[in-house]
């Protein structure tokens, strides 16, 4: 394996960050594709990573990256190779989206495309968190008393996301 | 928080640009929906870097274009704040966790997924996650619960469909 593993890496997770819409689980299926065509890993190696960047911390599209990049290379360069280009994309558009969104800030028509397209992002939102109400996520009564009390110290007491995640962690291994 | 313009206050901004990500990219358990109650609270309500307006116009952006959604939003914070140079610190922030526990994973920890302490640990967090998510939809975006009402029932309507329709072309 010389320099065309991190040549291939690199188009086809540019590829993926390019085409990649809607977020985590629509870049997962791009990368399944990427791996089929390449023979990077077999598909129940795959399952498994999928399972893992699910369960640690961060975008799960980076997480993926990060380990396909790893795995199919045996190096790290292979992972940062990945990473960087699957974010390479994002710079661009995210870039010049910003760019427009900055300048037109305070423009009469801008404000009347977004005053239009604030609700679906709160409707957005509202569909994932329905979507998360799922067996996967509430396996038992204990889980729905952790939601009902985590909703309940985050809407009315405020507390922090990351203390209430800390304290989530700590409550899973003290109940399960 | 002063913006005053000195050079010692503009290096610490950037530090605090890539530490607000560390700590939001290390704390996205689950999926880019889970990181939103992090940045609304770091970003809008502590640093206020951005107003409750810009962070609603912000995940519309965030999420039409492609690529990773997380990533995407660091971009537009790190825009905002400094420019270019600016998004290239948010983004590193918010990739370099994610980074350093999959290589640690791959590398050292390769029976982490069957890790019965690591699977408690995640029944816990798992329901808080989306706990974290409703309650930011009602009481953090400031936005009238009656959209959040019609909001669900659309959304339940349409999951339900095409739940169904999937159910119906499987047989």
């Amino acid at each position: 394996m010389g320099i065309e593993i991190y040549i291939q890496l690199f188009l086809s997770f540019f590829k993926i960050g390019l085409f990649g819409f809607g977020g985590g689980y629509a870049i997962i299926s791009l990368i399944q594709h990427e791996i089929e065509i390449h023979g990077w890993m077999t598909n129940s190696e795959f399952t498994d990573i999928i399972a893992i960047s699910q369960m640690t911390p961060g975008p799960i599209g980076i997480n993926s990256a990060t380990y396909v990049g790893y795995t199919a290379s045996g190096t790290i360069l292979g992972s940062a190779v990945a990473t960087f280009a699957i974010v390479l994309p994002s710079f661009i558009i995210m870039l010049t989206l910003s760019r427009f969104f900055f300048v037109l800030q305070g423009n009469k028509y801008m404000e009347y495309a977004l005053s239009g397209l604030r609700p679906a992002v709160i409707g957005l939102i509202a569909a994932a968190a329905l979507v998360l109400m799922n067996t996967e996520n509430f396996i038992d009564y204990k889980s729905i008393i952790m939601f009902a009390v985590a909703f309940f110290a985050s809407f009315k007491f405020k507390l922090h996301p990351i203390l209430l995640i800390i304290l989530a962690g700590i409550a899973g291994l003290i109940l399960y | 928080m002063n913006t005053e313009k000195t050079p010692e206050v503009s290096s610490r901004i950037y530090w605090q640009m890539f530490i607000t990500f560390v700590r939001i990219g290390a704390f996205t358990i689950g999926g880019g929906y889970a990181m939103i109650p992090l940045i609304q609270r770091e970003v809008v309500q502590v640093r206020k870097w951005i107003s409750p307006k810009e962070f609603i116009d912000m995940l519309a952006l965030a999420q039409s274009a492609p690529g990773v959604i997380a990533i995407n939003t660091a971009i537009f914070i790190g825009y905002k704040i400094k420019g270019i140079r600016g998004s290239i610190v948010t983004a590193l922030g918010c990739a370099l966790p994610s980074f350093v526990i999959i290589l640690l994973i791959a590398m050292v920890f390769s029976n982490f997924k069957d890790n019965a302490i690591v699977e408690r640990i995640f029944k816990g967090i798992r329901p808080v996650v989306v706990a974290l998510i409703a309650a930011l939809l009602i009481w953090g975006l400031n936005i009238s619960p009656v959209w959040i009402v019609m909001a669900a029932i659309a959304g339940g309507i349409i999951y339900g469909t095409v739940q169904a329709n999937r159910l119906k072309n499987r047989n």
